[in-house]
């Protein structure tokens, strides 16, 4: 094994080793989580950990953030052993984590939360200009555009982030943990974290960062550690790493078997969404066409209308003007009830929210929408339980789910199979138009080209699959045609080769010039 | 020394507390509770493990289950209903006052002024649920203040009515057949019991709607973009609570032979106690009926073997509070057991 970087630790160099784990395993009564892994980083580095969901990396980091505890293996931190106790405990060494789920307290203001559980006071009682001025000096140190006193019920996602790195600040901070932080960012928020993570390399503060997107790697990204199935697999320079080797090490396969080719035959027309307006503001009168047998892409930053115009047409919105029409009935304003008996389904995009019962068995799941047909009703009111239990396990095969139990509560399952479960659903009753709202958010490579060959196949037989996504390559690779949408507005429409990446970029920002 | 003899005790002792802990994780705490009260009380009261006792335990018992089963389809769909004293309460006043009224006006056709009492009583009853219904879906009020509000405006209602005097004058024949009449030998509420958990185990486990109050309770959200009418679920799990609620009152009053205002005031306790302990989930989208009619049963058993111990009623409620409290913290310790096991 390489232990080329013991004995620099007290160098003091730029290439200083800040914290290294050797052989470290976590084991839980049923499963494997982490097996002798082995890992280092650099003070002023930007170390990429990359794998797909279940390769560990949470659980690493949730070892190094001090939230768990490993059951073989040791830590080194700046040279010596540590035992990380607690959160706390690891957060007062200077190692802070940035999970996925925040924990902010919404109801409180940004200087609050900041000092959430480290108050400051002043002979028993809380020093609210202490605090103040203290968050403040934070905030500047940082260039966030933050306010102390606003509450943080009332930030965006993005600012949330913010105050949620920010409270890594509040002690010397020597090791940033960030848990893919632009999952749900638009990319001028992404753009103003990455400036940030530049800031904090050049004070030489260790980052690990935990992203499936490959340009990011690219764009931040100083070494790479690919994991798979709770072990070690490589380290690689983030700069000369090649896309297919990364993707080759992560899961064993090449990328052309990622994306697969979509044949259209375009059919006559099921969808028209004309001059749609909601009660929101977004979208803004805009107008969309959808022919079965075609993959439609709507491409757009978050909040550009891409996802709220079809949540309108599946009836989750208030339209205020416009008109929606499937299949030459017009729908404008019917529930998801209505619109899903006439043949429309949307699936959403977080399947803990709004997609799944969670702490209900995937075979309830899958069968929810359509209790009040065959093979799943009997009679007007009954369920016909074996029916049910018949159809799912079909589902299950059809979708490989792994394990394939299908009356395990969704809960117990991965990312990547409970969103296979999600779109299970849309497969229990007969469907014209199919809506996908980022279906593979936080999903795996090999679960992702599991589902892209879900969207060719309902695409080839004949549907009209509507693509919502803020992953440009899934509108690249997989879209007939593409519309892209800016501030609640249709921007353009691009069909065929027209969907160049530089295309769609140029409509994510500029205003049409006519 | 004999160590294999001993490391195969250590093992044996390991694996029976490890058999414990599945049982309580799947099954949760009744079962430990219910040998603990059996055997407690058998111990105390030579009179407690006699079949006429426990004979005795079920038709006492049969009040509270019916409100349970109602209560539990609350808790199913993520809320509960306060208001189930209440309900039986403004049952038992309306329907004593209206067979009592129609007893009057027609001496000669008893069965018809029994059956109009019994509809007024159930319909008055029900109506509270309408309410309940209408506030929690329509309007968005919170089950827990709708609920609370919706008790208050009924028992004061029910006093009013009645100006806090018991409603006398009912066909004899109503309280010594369905309070007092058995049939088969077996007491003729049991029946009733009988018959209305088979209907919510079906209605539960069965059908559309019972799968949705799962569904609702489990993740509103989701449900409603299956299709559900999330809505339309939560007034109909009101109004089903406030019935079966109706039919516990009226058959309480047919127990009592009068009609009561103040009967009724430990149900929304007891009621939510007996689905708790039965696992029924405080979150909701997690709960079985037939837990539940074990959750009713031992809690009138603990009732029962406290009377025959001579605990007097003041001690019971302290007993009957802990357990709901204990209850509720067992369910957490068992929520991290099932994190721990990662299953």
């Amino acid at each position: 094994m390489n232990s080329d970087d013991k004995g620099r630790g007290a160098s003091g160099s730029e290439s200083a080793t800040l914290l290294s784990v050797r052989g470290l395993t976590k084991r839980y009564p049923n499963a494997l989580a982490l097996a002798d892994v082995d890992f280092d980083l650099r003070a002023g580095e930007v170390h990429v950990l990359f794998g797909e969901n279940g390769a560990g990396k949470s659980t690493l980091i949730s070892i190094l953030a001090g939230a768990n505890h490993p059951t073989a293996g040791e830590i080194l931190f700046r040279g010596e052993h540590v035992r990380l106790e607690s959160v706390h405990d690891a957060r007062r060494r200077g190692i802070s984590a940035v999970f996925q789920e925040f924990s902010l307290v919404p109801q409180m203001t940004v200087a609050e939360n900041l000092f959430l559980g480290a108050e400051l006071t002043r002979g028993g009682f809380l020093d609210k200009r202490a605090l103040r001025r203290n968050a403040e000096e934070i905030i500047a140190r940082l260039g966030f555009p933050l306010k102390p006193g606003q509450t943080v019920l009332h930030l965006t996602r993005a600012e949330q982030q913010m105050v949620e790195i920010a409270k890594a600040f509040r002690s010397n901070l020597s090791v940033l943990i960030l848990d893919e932080p632009t999952a749900s960012l638009t990319d001028r928020e992404t753009e103003q974290l990455f400036k940030l993570i530049e800031q904090v390399k050049a004070d030489g503060v260790g980052i690990i960062y935990i992203t499936h997107r490959l340009q990011e790697i690219r764009r931040i990204g100083d070494r790479i550690t690919v994991l798979r199935d709770g072990r070690y697999v490589a380290t690689k320079d983030a700069r000369t790493v090649s896309e297919g080797e990364l993707v080759n090490l992560m899961t064993g396969r090449v990328i052309s078997e990622i994306f697969p080719t979509i044949r259209t035959e375009r059919g006559p027309e099921v969808l028209r969404i004309e001059g749609l307006t909601t009660a929101r503001g977004s979208p803004v009168e805009a107008s969309i066409k959808v022919h079965a047998g075609e993959v439609v892409g709507l491409a757009g930053l978050i909040g550009s209308g891409k996802s709220e115009i079809m949540r309108a047409a599946f009836g989750l919105e208030t339209v205020t003007a416009g008109r929606i029409t499937l299949k030459g009935e017009d729908v404008t304003g019917l529930s998801p009830r209505r619109m899903m008996r006439r043949g429309m389904f949307y699936i959403p995009p977080d399947r803990r929210d709004e997609g799944l019962v969670m702490i209900r068995s995937c075979r309830e799941n899958m069968s929810l929408p359509s209790l009040d047909q065959p093979p799943f009703s009997l009679g007007r009111f009954a369920i016909n339980r074996r029916g049910e239990a018949r159809r799912a396990n079909e589902l299950a095969e059809r979708m490989n789910l792994q394990p394939r139990r299908i009356e395990r509560s969704v809960d117990h399952f991965s990312g990547g199979n409970q969103q296979k479960v999600l779109l299970a659903k849309s497969l229990t009753r007969a469907v014209d138009v199919y809506a996908f709202d980022e279906p593979t958010v936080g999903v795996d490579v090999a679960t992702r080209a599991s589902i892209y060959g879900f969207i060719r196949d309902l695409c080839e037989a004949g549907a009209a699959v509507v693509l919502i996504s803020s992953d440009l390559p899934e509108i690249l690779h997989l879209t007939h045609r593409a519309y892209v949408f800016y501030r609640g507005r249709v921007q353009a429409e691009l069909a065929g080769d027209e969907i160049t990446e530089e295309n769609l970029l140029r409509h994510f920002f500029e205003r049409e010039a006519a | 020394m004999s160590p294999p003899s001993r490391n195969g005790a250590t093992a044996d002792s390991r694996s029976a507390f490890h058999w414990l802990k599945l049982v309580f994780v799947r099954l949760g705490v009744l079962p430990f509770l219910l040998i603990v009260a059996l055997v407690t009380f058998t111990l105390a009261s030579d009179n407690f493990l006699t079949v006429s006792n426990l004979t005795n335990v079920v038709r006492q018992s049969v009040y509270l289950m019916i409100v349970a089963l109602g209560q539990m389809l609350a808790l199913l769909t993520g809320g509960f209903d306060l208001s189930v004293g209440t309900i039986v309460a403004i049952t038992s006043v309306v329907g004593a006052m209206a067979m009592a009224a129609a007893a009057t006006a027609m001496p000669d056709t008893v069965w018809l002024a029994i059956a109009l009492g019994c509809l007024a009583g159930v319909l008055a009853g029900t109506s509270v649920g309408l309410l309940n219904g209408i506030g929690v879906s329509v309007f968005g009020v919170s089950p827990f203040i709708m609920t609370l509000g919706i008790s208050s405006v009924g028992f004061g209602a029910g006093l009013y009515i009645t100006g806090g005097v018991p409603v006398y004058g009912m066909p004899i024949e109503f309280g010594d057949i369905f309070g007092f009449g058995t049939l088969f030998g077996i007491p003729v509420p049991i029946y009733f019991a009988v018959g209305l958990v088979v209907l919510v185990y079906l209605l539960v486990n069965g059908t559309r709607l019972g799968r949705y109050f799962y569904a609702v309770g489990g993740n509103v959200k989701a449900a409603r973009l299956s299709g559900i009418n999330t809505r339309l679920t939560l007034f109909v799990t009101y109004v089903l609570c406030a019935f079966l609620a109706a039919v516990s009152g009226m058959l309480l009053t047919a127990r009592l032979d009068t009609g009561e205002a103040n009967v009724g005031a430990s149900l929304p306790l007891e009621s939510i106690a007996a689905c708790v302990i039965a696992g029924v989930s405080l979150r909701g989208g997690v709960g079985r009926v037939e837990n539940v009619v074990l959750g009713a049963l031992f809690i009138v058993l603990v009732q029962n073997g406290m009377n025959l111990a001579r605990i007097g009623s003041y001690l019971q409620m302290v007993v009957l509070g802990g357990l709901l409290i204990l209850a509720v913290i067992a369910d957490q310790i068992r929520l991290r057991y099932i994190a721990a096991m990662n299953d």
